[in-house]
């Protein structure tokens, strides 16, 4: 038994390391603020104001965003823009044909973005946080950017105004005994309306809204997680008592 | 029949129920002979607490589904959008939904661990054949029912996980197309299939699956629990019939059961609280993304659970048939030279081999791997008459048929991850090396299980009180 056990963790500490990262460039780490209602609420907006015009959110209602500390009314005045009830999901006027003609594919849907862009790389969030952060002006492109997180990706830099315009800078490096280009930083070419601190932190936000909407009952879940494991440990030591008050008459 | 009771007109309500019940249905002989004095061996071990586990998983995947049902709905156009309604707007939906989730990677988690208890401890042998094969029978309709229902959230690992498998049935000759196109109700996985699933996962499989359940635990109960030691507690009772080293089931298995349950529910509430999608390997993360026919993804692997025999189809190439064809004329030579059986059976042997490989020439590896997968779960009937050695449990076989098992374990885990992973001309190889150890181990078994110096196996049971 024991000697399966050692076997068992050799072959699983060989085995699992190897789902390494196969993504163009490693994912920076977003930041967790889901338990941070105005980062949440400043999310909601962002994510209102410029996803919510080609992407639906076709899960979520607008009401659940009560959850995040908004009120009714809020909601109404401040978010509502392609329906007129608060019970409504995020829906969207464009079409999946216009999708297709305007970006070639139609735009998907970002209720659960967040969980389905999870993998060996990083969470569904890193992912998104990097994506939105590497945005570049490329000409070649018919849209005029490219990103390198998603080479080649179909959606314009929506968030450009806040962020401005860059260019990636590269460095030659010797690989393997060739000279190769890697990604050295990045050259801002015009200004955005924000710093880049100030940008970082607004997709965090974004990122953050993204994740608690793909699940909005995860804070609850955690949160009563605590106490379901507080019982069970609880139980158990009535149920190892019991148990041993019977078993002691067993010899 | 069992003769008619009266009871007194003074006893009190509950005796006169009870005999008034009694008289029509054997209620108190049930309670008797299945829990009151039904005597289990008193050294169960950890390994003992995985039966009434799967029975607790199977209890908690039909409530939770149940209440799944009344809010799903099985219409390609509906299924992805009404698991999130599930979701978000069903009152703890989500609690039930990633209870039935990770319930079914659970399931899986405690019958492994219970068939390789009856593996090591020698549970399948005579006089509990039929107690395995009903186990074995589980299983499959396990493997069935995950399989239907891992399509409906309609993902698109669904999706594209049922497309695969469905697929292999028509790489079987003649009947393989239209028995594909009889599974599928369409040509590609669609609405059609989509539904018959829903009414496999709901209705006829775990219907199915009860009434294999109920037949495990009579066919149990009337041989008798095996137990660690692999010594039949029956051999030796007191004056009044009770095993020596048997207690009675109620209370102190169902005390002990508690305690493992309570146990199981920590690990399981973690995972369901913490980390539903564990890792990706419960829910996986291209199940988020809605089932697309016109986006194959880039890797379809199936759930962890299904992933050594996948490891084991896709081993199957043009190149293993002929590793195969060796192993075939191998076992034909031994069987002609050196079996002492009669010279007709010895032509009966040649002359099926020499079909075989003919066989195995003529039709595609695909289908072979498709054999090969279904094999490797079929074998697991065969494990009673496999087995040949003189004593059941691991403990008193010779030390190198634990290295053995060990190696079989690691094998078995080494298969399931080159199941998850893409194809790769290492993994291939690997997974090749692997499958024909999992066969030899159970195809050379009458053979191995024989050799070696079994240890002195006790008259008794070994019990260290608590």
């Amino acid at each position: 038994m024991k000697n399966f056990l050692i076997s068992l963790c050799l072959v699983l500490g060989v085995a699992l390391p190897a789902f390494a990262n196969t993504d163009t460039i490693p994912l920076d780490k977003a930041p967790n603020k889901l338990n941070d209602l105005s980062a949440l609420q400043n999310g909601a907006k962002i994510f209102v104001n410029y996803c919510l015009n080609c992407h639906a959110a076709a899960y979520m209602r607008f009401n659940r965003l009560k959850d995040i500390g908004l009120t009714d009314k809020q909601i109404k005045d401040n978010l509502l823009f392609t329906t007129d009830k608060v019970g409504d999901t995020m829906k969207i006027s464009m079409d999946a044909k216009q999708g297709k003609d305007w970006f070639g594919g139609n735009p998907p849907d970002l209720t659960v973005i967040a969980r389905s862009r999870s993998g060996p790389g990083g969470t569904g969030a890193d992912y998104i946080y990097t994506y939105l952060r590497t945005y570049y002006r490329d000409d070649t492109k018919a849209t005029g950017w490219n990103n390198l997180a998603y080479p080649n990706v179909g959606m314009p830099h929506v968030l450009w105004e806040l962020q401005g315009q860059r260019r990636p800078v590269y460095k030659e490096v010797i690989q393997h005994g060739h000279p190769t280009q890697v990604f050295a930083g990045w050259q801002q070419t015009t200004p955005g309306k924000m710093t880049s601190i100030e940008y970082d932190t607004a997709v965090a936000d974004l990122v953050n809204y993204l994740q608690w909407m793909s699940e909005p009952a995860q804070n609850t879940r955690v949160r009563i997680g605590v106490w379901v494991m507080l019982f069970l440990l609880i139980f158990m030591v009535i149920a190892w008592r019991l148990n041993a008050s019977y078993w002691k008459d067993i010899r | 029949m069992a003769e008619f009771k009266e009871t007194s007109p003074d006893a009190p309500l509950s005796e006169k129920t009870l005999t008034w019940i009694d008289n029509r249905f054997p209620l108190s002989k049930l309670y008797k002979e299945h829990l009151s004095e039904y005597y289990a061996p008193k050294n169960f071990n950890f390994f003992y607490f995985f039966g009434a586990l799967s029975l607790l998983v199977l209890v908690i995947q039909i409530v939770t589904g149940i209440f799944l049902v009344m809010h799903y709905k099985p219409d390609a156009a509906l299924a992805f959008a009404s698991v999130e309604y599930i979701m978000r707007d069903v009152p703890y939906g989500w609690l039930i939904r990633y209870m039935h989730s990770t319930g079914a990677s659970a399931f899986f988690v405690v019958v492994y661990l219970h068939m390789f208890r009856g593996l090591i401890y020698g549970s399948f042998r005579k006089p509990r054949e039929l107690v395995w094969l009903f186990g074995c029978a589980i299983f499959l309709a396990l493997m069935g029912e995950a399989f239907m229902g891992y399509l409906l959230p309609w993902g698109q690992m669904s999706y594209w996980g049922a497309q695969v498998i469905v697929n292999l049935f028509s790489a079987i000759p003649f009947i393989g197309p239209d028995l594909a196109l009889l599974i599928r109700g369409d040509y590609v996985v669609g609405d059609a299939t989509l539904n018959r699933f829903f009414a496999f996962h709901v209705i006829a499989v775990p219907l199915v699956l009860l009434g294999l359940v109920v037949a495990h635990i009579i066919a149990l109960h009337e041989v008798g629990s095996n137990n660690p030691d692999g010594v039949e507690i029956k051999a030796h009772k007191d004056e009044n019939g009770r095993p020596l080293d048997g207690i009675p089931f109620h209370p102190y298995y169902t005390v002990h059961d508690i305690l493992g349950v309570t146990g199981f529910l920590l690990v399981f509430c973690a995972i369901i609280f913490f980390a539903p999608e564990f890792g990706g390997y419960f829910l996986e993360y291209n199940n988020f993304i809605p089932a697309d026919p016109l986006k194959t993804p880039a890797h379809i692997a199936p759930t962890w659970y299904f992933t050594p025999y996948y490891s084991m189809l896709r081993a199957i190439t043009n190149e293993m048939i002929y590793a195969l064809i060796l192993c075939v004329l191998a076992a034909a030579h031994l069987g002609a030279t050196k079996a002492k059986i009669s010279t007709l059976l010895k032509g009966v042997v040649v002359g099926t081999a020499v079909v075989a490989v003919a066989l195995m020439l003529a039709i595609d590896a695909k289908f072979w791997g498709v054999v090969v997968m279904g094999g490797s779960v079929v074998i697991l009937f065969f494990l009673p008459w496999l087995d040949r050695c003189e004593v059941k449990s691991i403990r008193f076989r010779p030390d190198w048929h634990v290295y053995l098992y060990a190696i079989f374990v690691v094998n078995f885990f080494v298969l399931g991850y080159l199941g998850m992973q893409p194809p790769s001309y290492i993994g291939e190889r690997v997974s090749q090396v692997g499958t024909l150890f999992y066969f030899g181990v159970f195809l050379l078994m009458p053979w191995w299980s024989t050799l070696g110096q079994t240890k002195p196996v006790p008259d008794r049971v070994n019990f260290v009180a608590h």
